[in-house]
């Protein structure tokens, strides 16, 4: 894993373009030695192959938005809080009523289209530091949320718990999702102006405004995809825990993660570098992670512990080679 | 770029003339929670605002060596609550254990601080990923030391500092600990920041890493030291805390956001170069009496959040916008 080769002239191997298939190739070997090594071969199916999946994607769709986010050199601290303000709003908006769906749907986008374009205008215009704009964003949502509820609310209509539960065959609806929208994105950053301007705009941004680029509709447009998927994430949770609360978001950390997994799939966190599948990659290899606490059978607060220093020396894995300063 | 590096006669005539908006909106609160409730007034009333706002106003002087240099300190909270928990499972209701218990919770501060700075300085992780990587852990480690829930409690020899007035004082009748620990750390914290060589070279670091390097500054050195400061504040912080308020399991979370903002009200630039510790402790007594404030308009506590949330958007904006129309 570490044994990089050495930069030879002509033919140079690009470390930093296959070092999420390295990472997740080193997390399966893991999983299947310990699996192996455990004797525990009944985890070995295809069955659990998707389990281990399914069980990430939240973490996953927030992921994708991220991916945006820190494409164009930016950073967004607030989908854990906008992940449970979307599950609230969804499951108290339908309440139990099969015809309140679509508008309960339409509700939480708008929700997240308004808190990415806030997010968006206040880091372009009023220039405020990114990390400050969303962490503040996220007090905000956080705040209101909780002035108005303090535990679970509402609930889904059992037709709508389909969209975590419901399954083609073995593949549930949501991994097809998730994987759909991932394929959108990509399609977006590799095929659209849009996709191009975000690696100009988080590559140089003086440049890409010398060039012509309106830089802040870029910046503002990632953010509105970013806090779109954060905002879908939420409606997701509330599908699959048939209610929301106020803290689904924050418990699952997901801002953190979700920046750590971008990382991990190899996107530069100054921006203008790496892709969708590297953070599909990440995701992946998070819940593997996961499944191998799970199978060694580490305690709760071990495993979060673990996971802290996974996090940072998956992050230190990428930077330590970076000759940029870092914040 | 700030007026630090200016030489000294230039700069405290810059300063006679530009009082630090925060003294004011310090002052201004003050008056309002005072007309609003005049037992406020009296010294029970402002002692224990004092009181309430120490560990915060200590810890925000030491998570602002880290904003000075450059980075941030999201760890600073968990730090406390592992402080916090940490001692009341050490100290198993005896009151002798408090004199190597701090002693000890400091050398962790130390330990902390020291691993944060070398992720940060040799590993160049971004020290918000970094920080917030050790709050999970620390978080984790305290869990993992409590088994989730906190048993004992802390002896009143750890608690003298948080929780015990002195009594019987001419003019001010009494005198909390705390209060004499936020002036005696509030002292040590600006020496360090504005009257040292290392406080030059932190500034210098934070405003152009590169020029200091150039310039001679041990820049790992530099922001390693500011990291531990940070932790180590934040142990002190936690021994206030966890002696005033007792023993909970997220008795420090939030703190790491509310010490931030207090350093942008009071004027410290993220990302480096400019920072002051006297204003950000008047920032920290400003975000507290806003508290106050909200509590006396019967606000519920939700409503801090949103509040600290606004106040962290529109110091920033300000600030820029300042800098903006300076030309600078």
């Amino acid at each position: 894993m570490t044994d990089t080769p050495l930069p030879a002239p002509g033919r140079r191997f690009r470390f930093e373009r296959h070092a999420s298939t390295i990472l997740l190739l080193a997390a399966v070997t893991i999983y299947i030695a310990l699996i192996v090594i455990m004797g525990q071969t009944r985890f070995l199916t295809l069955d659990n192959l998707v389990a281990i999946l399914g069980r990430s994607i939240t973490l996953g769709i927030t992921a994708i938005g991220q991916t945006f986010a820190i494409l164009v050199a930016s950073i967004d601290l607030s989908v854990a809080s906008l992940i449970s303000a979307a599950a609230v709003v969804t499951s108290v908006v339908m309440n139990g009523d099969p015809a309140m769906m679509l508008p309960a749907v339409l509700a939480v986008l708008a929700l997240g289209v308004v808190v990415g374009l806030v997010n968006g205008l206040v880091i372009t215009k009023l220039e405020v530091n990114p990390l400050i704009a969303t962490l503040g964003m996220s007090l905000i949502i956080q705040g209101v949320l909780s002035y108005y509820y303090n535990n679970f609310a509402g609930n889904v209509p059992v037709e709508f718990q389909i969209f975590a539960y419901g399954s083609v065959g073995i593949v549930p609806f949501s991994l097809v999702f998730m994987f759909v929208l991932a394929g959108c994105a990509w399609f977006v950053l590799r095929f659209t102006r849009f996709g191009s301007d975000v690696y100009s705009v988080g590559g140089n941004r003086d440049a890409a405004r010398l060039a012509g680029i309106k830089t802040d509709r870029v910046a503002i447009g990632a953010h509105m995809i970013c806090s779109l998927c954060a905002a879908i994430a939420g409606i997701y949770l509330a599908s699959r825990l048939r209610s929301g609360a106020p803290w689904i978001g924050a418990e699952g950390v997901y801002d953190l993660e979700s920046i750590a997994v971008v990382v991990i799939g190899g996107t530069v966190l100054a921006g203008g570098r790496g892709g969708i599948w590297g953070t599909i990659a990440g995701v992946i290899i998070f819940s593997l992670i996961d499944s191998i606490f799970n199978v060694a059978g580490v305690d709760a607060f071990v495993k979060q512990v673990l996971r802290g220093i996974i996090i940072v020396a998956a992050v230190a894995f990428y930077a330590a080679r970076s000759k940029r300063p870092v914040a | 770029m700030s007026a630090q590096s200016l030489p000294h006669i230039a700069a405290t005539q810059r300063r006679l003339f530009k009082i630090n908006p925060v003294y004011l909106l310090v002052v201004a609160l003050i008056l309002a929670i005072v007309v609003m409730n005049p037992a406020f007034g009296e010294p029970t009333g402002y002692m224990n605002y004092l009181k309430r706002v120490t560990a915060l106003a200590i810890l925000s002087g030491g998570a602002l060596y880290v904003i000075v240099s450059g980075g941030f300190d999201l760890s600073v909270g968990s730090m406390m609550t592992l402080t916090v928990i940490g001692s009341s499972m050490l100290a198993s209701n005896d009151p002798n254990s408090t004199y190597w218990i701090i002693p000890l919770m400091l050398g962790m501060g130390l330990i902390v601080g020291l691993i944060n700075g070398l992720v940060v300085s040799y590993l160049k992780v971004p020290s918000l990923i970094a920080t917030l990587g050790m709050m999970i852990t620390l978080n984790g480690v305290a869990f993992m030391w409590s088994g989730g829930a906190p048993r004992g409690y802390l002896p009143d020899t750890f608690r003298f500092f948080g929780r015990y007035n002195i009594t019987d004082i001419p003019v001010i009748s009494l005198l909390p600990v705390a209060v004499i620990c936020l002036v005696v750390f509030g002292v040590i914290l600006w020496w360090g920041m504005h009257r040292t060589n290392f406080g030059r070279m932190l500034h210098a670091v934070g405003d152009n890493q590169q020029a200091a390097r150039l310039a001679g500054v041990p820049v790992e050195r530099v922001r390693i030291s500011a990291f531990v400061i940070s932790s180590l504040t934040a142990v002190l912080a936690g021994v206030i805390l966890g002696g005033r308020a007792g023993v909970s399991v997220n008795i420090g979370s939030g703190f790491e956001l509310q010490a931030i903002t207090a350093a942008v009200i009071g004027g410290a630039q993220l990302l480096g170069g400019r920072g002051s510790v006297p204003a950000t402790i008047a920032g920290a007594l400003a975000l507290e009496a806003i508290f106050t404030l909200l509590n006396l308009l019967g606000l519920a506590q939700p409503v801090r959040l949103v509040v600290q949330g606004l106040i962290l958007i529109g110091a920033v904006a300000f600030a820029t916008y300042q800098r903006k129309r300076a030309g600078r």
